[in-house]
């Protein structure tokens, strides 16, 4: 079976992904697998979808040659996918408006949500004001806290925010606490869960609604360069930005596609969010993957800069490509990642987000070891106006 | 014939429910668990039903979160539940003991490594909240190969399609989640349970236990009038978590007596 052909029939990418979820929600599940397989075969909805992604999104995203930053760097040539510059910020409403769009092919007046910073709730509260739908987000009381412009934006956008204080009220707690509302409520709500992770069929929707991004690099960086970069680089938390610049790249085999995860203060000092480092297999929010777990199977905290990464688990197809070979995994600390920030705002006049500034960081590495005609291609998968009250606080500023 | 399969008969034979009342092991304390097990047998338990602590208990409510929680904090795993039912054992050989909980920490141990340490400790059924029947290849059939009852639940979301196959992969009994939504959710209505109950016995010869919405006697009483077992859980852990210090297990003990009384009432 080639890499491109999965998952298979039940969402299982080799031994990952999967449906491991309570009988309540399987009917569901079965409802949206069977749902999504008839519209991604109805022309009419993939219309709509390019439609709103062109018109509304503005897509496509351009692609970028980072000129300053390349020369600081000293090595290989970076270009941007700028994804922070779509309609909310980031690469977040890719997906959500493809699962607005299954809600309301399905009749559901009402939408939820989870989100860690925030980005993937603000998605959501604009598609459901898009299409006229109830919104309820449920996101972490840290990240509430650590995440308060997005909070307010959720709000202005017309959709309940509810924080959630269980466990270490963060976004796995969120994922539990909207699994829970989604448990009570099915019949009348549709989940847009935010990343390539979760039961089956979420994985594959979410690498499919996010593949316009590499899609549109395929077309885009031979026209600017005449040929395909040498690496790929995208930061990993569920990682639905990596898989959608990845997953079209993975026929091209010299193309090297690398997935940043979060090494917080570090993988030796325990306190990260890297699962493909420094995690084993198991089973979490419906799907078997990479995973940080403490030796009785108890899902341990995590610990990053950037509340998007900071997350135990990862979408099962980076575990598959992890273990295929195809993907390479790293993990950058926090004080890497808000080294690249500044140099991103400083030498391109760009503000990244937290999240995609671990990218960056990792091109910072990777440069100096290629050749000045080599190409990196990271994706920028967020704009960082929403972090600046947290780079404030780590630099010591009061705002 | 398992000691679940025996329990089932024997309260067949004298024309009376189950009463499956639940705990999570190492609420509200680690030296608790045992016995607070043997209290849930004076007071009626015929089958007992301990939580496997869990760090995201995705399908439970708040108030078995809460539970979880707290044994977490006092440091409880798989390994040590399995303790506690071996302890338990030493002094009672006739109650079947059902784990509930999710798949992570048995999928941690190993499926066969769990179900070999399971069946020595004298564990008599598994219930693995996130493993349905499709992803159960390899671990229904381990769980079977060891004498341990996979269990597994049906819903009232679930199609009569579906059924079969839940029948198929399940042993011991099977259980129905009266309602939608986590544990210890509110508004159980029989009538449309009881429904839901005929047809699951058209496609499945296992006993059937109801559970979620169960709050007192009378609860217990109409829940136990359709079903062949009245499953506890919520207002069970409430209790635990409310008791002023030193008065847990008697609580506990009142309560279940008073579910036991309404269960019988059903076979009058």
């Amino acid at each position: 079976m080639k890499l491109t052909d999965l998952p298979d029939s039940r969402g299982h990418f080799g031994p990952y992904g999967g449906i491991f979820v309570a009988e309540t929600l399987m009917a569901a599940l079965e409802e949206l697998r069977v749902e999504y397989d008839k519209a991604r075969n109805d022309p009419a909805f993939m219309a709509e979808f390019e439609y709103e992604l062109k018109h509304y999104v503005g897509r496509p995203s351009p692609v970028y040659h980072a000129k300053r930053l390349s020369e600081q760097y000293g090595g290989a040539q970076i270009y941007l996918k700028r994804e922070d510059l779509n309609h909310t910020g980031a690469h977040k409403i890719n997906n959500t408006i493809g699962q607005a769009l299954l809600a309301r092919r399905r009749g559901k007046k009402r939408v939820i949500a989870e989100t860690g910073a925030g980005q993937h709730g603000v998605a959501s509260a604009t598609v459901a004001a898009r299409y006229g739908m109830e919104c309820v987000v449920y996101m972490g009381a840290e990240d509430v806290a650590r995440q308060s412009p997005n909070v307010f934006r959720m709000k202005l956008l017309g959709a309940t925010v509810v924080p959630v204080s269980s466990g270490s009220k963060t976004l796995k707690d969120a994922l539990n606490e909207a699994m829970r509302d989604w448990v009570t409520n099915v019949e009348s709500t549709f989940y847009i869960l935010g990343t390539a992770a979760g039961p089956h069929p979420y994985p594959m929707l979410v690498r499919d609604f996010q593949c316009v991004i590499g899609r549109e690099c395929i077309m885009q960086m031979p026209e600017l360069t005449g040929r395909q970069p040498d690496a790929v680089i995208a930061c990993v938390g569920g990682g639905s930005n990596a898989i959608g610049i990845f997953h079209p790249y993975i026929p091209y085999e010299d193309v090297r596609l690398i997935g940043v995860e979060a090494g917080g203060s570090g993988i030796a000092s325990g306190k990260h969010a890297a699962p493909l480092s420094a995690g084993t297999p198991g089973v979490l929010h419906g799907f078997r993957s990479y995973l940080m777990q403490d030796e009785n199977g108890q899902i341990i905290e995590t610990h990053s800069i950037s509340a998007g990464l900071d997350y135990p688990g990862v979408g099962p197809e980076h575990s598959y490509l992890k273990d295929a070979g195809r993907a390479e995994y790293v993990a950058i600390n926090d004080d890497e990642a808000m080294a690249a920030f500044h140099d991103l705002c400083r030498f391109e006049g760009i503000i990244p987000a937290l999240e995609s500034s671990h990218a960056v960081a990792q091109a910072k590495k990777l440069a100096p070891t290629l050749k000045k005609d080599q190409i990196i291609l990271v994706n920028l998968s967020g704009r960082g106006d929403k972090d600046i009250n947290t780079v404030a606080k780590v630099s010591g500023i009061t705002l | 014939m398992s000691r679940i399969g025996e329990t089932f008969a024997a309260l067949k034979a004298r024309n009376k429910k189950a009463l499956i009342p639940f705990i999570t092991a190492g609420d509200p304390g680690k030296g608790m668990t045992v016995p607070l097990m043997h209290v849930l047998v004076e007071a009626g338990a015929d089958i007992i039903e301990l939580g496997v602590p869990f760090s995201d208990p995705m399908a439970d409510g708040p108030v078995i979160q809460r539970a979880s929680e707290r044994a977490l904090a006092n440091k409880v795993g798989l390994r040590d539940v399995l303790a506690m039912t071996a302890e338990f054992r030493k002094t009672n050989t006739t109650t079947p003991v059902v784990l509930m909980g999710y798949a992570n920490p048995v999928e941690h141990m190993g499926y066969e490594a769990f179900a070999q340490a399971a069946k020595a400790a004298g564990v008599d059924g598994v219930l693995t909240v996130d493993i349905p029947p499709e992803e159960s290849a390899g671990v229904s059939d381990v769980f079977k190969a060891h004498g341990l009852d996979p269990i597994f639940l049906l819903s009232p979301t679930t199609p009569e399609s579906r059924v079969e196959q839940v029948a198929a992969a399940a042993g011991g009994f099977i259980y129905y989640v009266s309602l939608k939504g986590v544990t210890g959710s509110a508004n159980l209505d029989t009538e449309e349970v009881a429904a839901k109950l005929a047809m699951v016995r058209r496609h499945c010869s296992l006993p059937v236990g109801v559970g979620f919405g169960i709050r007192d006697a009378a609860t217990a009483e109409a829940v136990a009038r359709i079903a062949d077992a009245v499953v506890v859980g919520s207002r069970i852990i409430s209790e635990i978590e409310t008791a002023p210090e030193g008065e847990c297990v008697n609580r506990v003990k009142h309560l279940v007596a008073e579910l036991r009384r309404g269960v019988d009432a059903a076979s009058k």
